[in-house]
């Protein structure tokens, strides 16, 4: 029997609970290219740093559709691509009126200002486990807290969740590689069509904030009137959509990789309990150690590139194992120790570069909020299950469910 | 034997800094964070501890941070005696004594020099002297400053280097009539060329600023109480103005060096790559280093030549590197293969440099473009790119580092994103004095990884 090629052994949903040993033999090949249309993997953290900042990198949808991704095509062809899937000037542009409804200099505060609120919304959450003992935490807090806070930002009603959660979940599920490779004609048709619903039900929502501005980032994006200019109607749609996305999909697996980390640290979750303050150091070292996005894969080289020797032809297509070069042993001590106490943790958990996270304060915020509340109020919690049972996503990697006992709430 | 000697030296030596700065305190550190436990002295001419300098002309004259309170945030404890407000006057190589002003001496075993530079004043002493001429370098320069532009209308700015040209920005941010004069076609022309010149011109320009160019200040006119009230300039003109800044550059801080045999000048203390200073005859000291502003080392990627750098990446890494050095036997000595980078912002736009700009004769515009004032612009030297400017787009710049440690090929042969009709072919970047320097072997930097910097001799091409 042959073996399947490392690639598709990290992307078989069988390995998802623990892919951290293939990514170590995976190192041993830095520059992988194992099929002939297949990218090329990239594993070793000062490689992949260098690559995000690499002008001869592209993460154009259209350089990626001529590579011969079909879905990055069938993208292309409904509401025009975000800035994560463009490349400068027009990422620039985008982003930085993006940026002007969402952070300094424009918008210092915004991000802070949301502290309070950010305790109330996890304080009902955990309220809400009432007399139950044992809890789901995906389910019961990690999935509704971030959607509630990305709502409340963006200015989308809370209880239009299951109507919008019905075109984010397609739309999630194509970014999986398995999902990709299975792809038919029907799903990569309805995943358009879903985001293009999306986008059509947050335009109606930019409409009424056009007419009646709340504070809000939708009422900004509909009036960006800065010196960069507005956005078009179908740019607001596209930046509304990654922003709806991007700042639940990923955050949800943060706090639940989290938590399980800290369940099988009892001696870190202990720390916590005792001190918030640490919950900022253990929040970067979970970004290193057990990343929400472990690839980037789309990316593609417009230009011949050398890499340990290895000549990627240009318009190769590249994929950016972050959370392989997280574990590098090049460049961490004790890769596969998930310490919080140590010197410089530094990781590639947010990307780096042009298109290196944009939600990346509001993330950290949430997150550390999420964790020392939980350490605070669950007695002594436990894991009812361990590996938990995972999402089918490589991509956006993390568990389903997660299920945790305790003997009260403080 | 030599080993003995350092034993001795890390556990009880005495070390005394000169130059109670950025580079000296950086310096202190290291040398207790790598276990030096015996005695420092740290001597500084300024009255305080250890401040930085470049908020002073940017977050300080904005309002944004105060004058007084721009201390270097400590890394760790140095357990030093400090002698602040005392100038160091003399230094006796032979018997390996500091002389300082108030007529005690220090004795070292090891010596750090990291006096600096200082702004360099009026070329008129008087007229220097009147009452709104000011200068910058020190956090009282910016606090009388700052305190005078509170009350002022107009402003003249003497130089348009990266100094004056942030002070202009300020200026304009607090709503006075700013004008900036230039003896050059362009503002940053020394520093980045005509090409990015021409840019800076405009962005100065289109932010109210009255931009004489091609011009020198011939006077400085007081009334009879002895208040600055007009600038004569040589084309003939006079422009009234309530405070005059002097930015012309800066002098290094080595007259105390005069005769004490080290290698010490106008254009600062020579050192070898492991930051041991010279002597005047060429040869190199063992118990003396230098590090900082003052220093002038020889840079393996640029030709051996030496380089004085006034940037402040450079102090830290080069202190750290001449403390390292200080105190560790010959074979784990390090040479300081700092990167040169400088960093400015004005009128909201960070401009970024790598590598050695001066040393380029021609520039390639290869991300975006010069008149969106959004672009990165990649200087070549003898088919090598020896730097890269950016304005409002420093995440790029990483990877031009790196090019320039490979010693790539210029002109830049691959396509990049954001590429633009304009960045096709390269042009001459436009330096006042093109410098030429001799053809020699090429050293450049392999590898990735920071923890693995290897030197890989290139042999000359002729
Ligand atoms: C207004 C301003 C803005 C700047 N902006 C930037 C910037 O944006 N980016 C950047 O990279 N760099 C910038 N710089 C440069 C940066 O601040 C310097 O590179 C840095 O301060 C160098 O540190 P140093 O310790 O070598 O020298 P200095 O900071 O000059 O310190 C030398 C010290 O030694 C003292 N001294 C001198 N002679 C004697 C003596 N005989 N005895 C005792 N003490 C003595 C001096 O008074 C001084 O305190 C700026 C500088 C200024 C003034
Ligand atoms: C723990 C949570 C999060 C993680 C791990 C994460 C991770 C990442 C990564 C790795 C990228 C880079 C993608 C690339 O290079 O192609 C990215 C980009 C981005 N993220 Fe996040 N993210 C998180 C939360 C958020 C939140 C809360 C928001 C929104 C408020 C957000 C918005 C974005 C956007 C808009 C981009 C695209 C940036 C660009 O292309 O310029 N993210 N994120």
């Amino acid at each position: 029997m042959t073996q399947a090629s490392l690639f598709r052994r990290i992307t078989d949903f069988a390995n998802r609970a623990d892919p951290y040993p293939l990514y170590e033999e995976l190192r041993r090949t830095p520059v992988l290219h194992e099929e002939e249309d297949g990218p090329y993997v990239i594993s070793s953290y000062w490689d992949i740093r260098s690559l995000l900042h690499d002008p001869r990198i592209s993460s154009d949808a259209a350089n990626l559709a001529a590579a011969g991704d079909e879905l990055a095509e069938a993208q292309s062809t409904g509401l025009p691509p975000s800035f994560l899937r463009l490349d400068p000037p027009e990422h620039d542009r985008l982003r930085r009126i993006a940026n002007s409804a969402f952070g300094p200099p424009h918008k210092p505060h915004r991000i802070e200002s949301m502290r309070g609120e950010l305790h109330a919304i996890v304080g009902g959450l955990i309220d809400g486990f009432g007399e139950a003992r044992e809890i789901d935490l995906v389910d019961q807090f990690a999935y509704p807290f971030p959607v509630t806070v990305i709502c409340r930002l963006l200015g989308v009603p809370r209880e239009d969740e299951p109507r919008f959660r019905a075109w984010v979940d397609p739309l999630v599920a194509t970014l999986d590689p398995e999902t990709r490779a299975e792809a038919d004609e029907e799903f990569v048709k309805s995943a358009q069509e879903a985001r293009m619903q999306l986008g059509m039900y947050l335009a109606g929502l930019v409409e009424q904030r056009t007419k009646d501005p709340q504070d809000d980032m939708l009422s900004d994006l509909a009036d960006s009137r800065g010196p960069e200019g507005a956005m078009t109607m179908m740019e607001v749609m596209s930046t509304a959509v990654l922003l709806l996305i991007a700042g639940h999909e990923t955050t949800v697996n943060l706090i639940t990789n989290g938590m399980l980390t800290l369940l099988r640290h009892p001696d870190v979750l202990h720390r916590l309990r005792e001190d918030p303050g640490l919950s900022a150091r253990i929040v970067e070292e979970l970004l290193r150690y057990e990343p929400p996005v472990q690839i980037v894969p789309q990316r593609t080289c417009i230009a011949d590139i050398e890499m340990r020797g290895v000549t990627i032809p240009k318009g190769s297509r590249i994929w950016l194992m972050l959370a392989a070069g997280n574990r590098d042993p090049e460049r961490f001590k004790d890769p596969e120790k998930f310490d919080p106490d140590r010197e410089d943790i530094q990781h590639l958990g947010f990307g780096s570069g042009i298109h290196s996270c944009f939600g990346a304060p509001l993330a950290r915020l949430e997150t550390q909020i999420a964790l020392s509340e939980l350490a605070r109020r669950l007695e002594n919690p436990r894991l009812v299950e361990d590996p938990p049972p995972y999402r089918q996503n490589a991509v956006l990697r993390g568990p389903r469910h997660l299920s945790i006992a305790f003997d009260a709430l403080r | 034997m030599a080993a003995d000697y350092l034993d001795w030296l890390r556990r009880e030596g005495r070390i005394v800094i000169v130059g109670a700065s950025l580079a000296g305190l950086r310096a202190a550190e290291t040398l207790r964070a790598e276990g030096f436990t015996g005695s420092l002295t740290m001597i500084g001419d300024e009255p305080y501890e250890p401040y930085d300098r470049p908020p002073l002309s940017k977050a300080v004259l904005l309002g944004k941070a105060s004058p007084l309170h721009t201390e270097l945030p400590h890394r760790r404890e140095v357990d030093a005696k400090w002698r602040l407000g005392v100038p160091a006057t003399g230094l006796d190589l032979t018997a390996k004594r500091v002389r300082l002003a108030d007529g005690d001496e220090v004795e070292y075993d090891r010596l750090l020099i990291a006096t600096g530079v200082r702004a360099r004043p009026w070329f008129k002493e008087e007229e220097g002297r009147l009452d709104g001429v000011f200068l910058l370098r020190t956090r009282d320069d910016a606090a009388r400053l700052l305190q005078r532009l509170r009350s002022a209308r107009r402003v003249f700015i003497i130089g348009a280097g990266f100094a004056g040209c942030e002070v202009a920005s300020a200026c304009r941010e607090m709503g006075l009539a700013v004008t900036l004069a230039e003896r050059a076609g362009a503002p940053l022309v020394g520093a980045l060329g005509g090409v990015i010149g021409a840019v800076a011109a405009d962005l100065q320009t289109g932010n109210g600023v009255d931009l004489r160019t091609g011009i020198t200040v011939t006077a400085l006119e007081g009334d009879p109480a002895g208040r600055v009230r007009s600038v004569h300039l040589s084309d003939g003109s006079e422009v009234e103005t309530d405070v005059v800044v002097v930015s012309l550059g800066s002098l290094r801080n080595t007259e105390w060096l005069t005769g004490s045999g080290l290698g010490a000048g106008p254009r600062g203390i020579a050192c070898d790559a492991g930051c041991r200073a010279f002597d005047f005859r060429g040869i190199v000291t063992d118990d003396v280093f230098v590090a900082g502003d003052v220093a002038r080392s020889p840079h393996a990627l640029f030709g051996y030549q030496f380089l004085s750098l006034e940037h402040w990446g450079n102090a830290v890494a080069q202190a750290e590197t001449a403390a390292h050095n200080m105190i560790c036997r010959g074979a784990d000595r390090r040479p300081h293969l700092w990167m040169p980078a400088f960093w400015s912002s004005q009128f909201k736009v960070n401009i970024k440099s790598v590598g050695v700009p001066p040393m380029g004769d021609q520039i390639m515009i290869t991300q975006g473009s010069l008149a969106e004032r959004r672009f990165v612009g990649v200087y070549g030297h003898q088919g090598r790119v020896v730097a890269a400017v950016s304005f409002d787009n420093t995440r790029w710049l990483e990877f031009y580092q790196r090019q320039i440690e490979r010693g790539a090929p210029f002109p830049v042969d691959y396509t990049t994103v954001d590429r633009r009709p304009e960045g096709r072919q390269p042009v001459d970047a436009d330096f006042p004095d093109p410098s030429l320097p001799t053809h020699g072997p090429t050293v450049t930097l392999s590898g990735y990884s920071p923890a693995d910097q290897q030197l890989v001799f290139t042999p000359a091409r002729h």
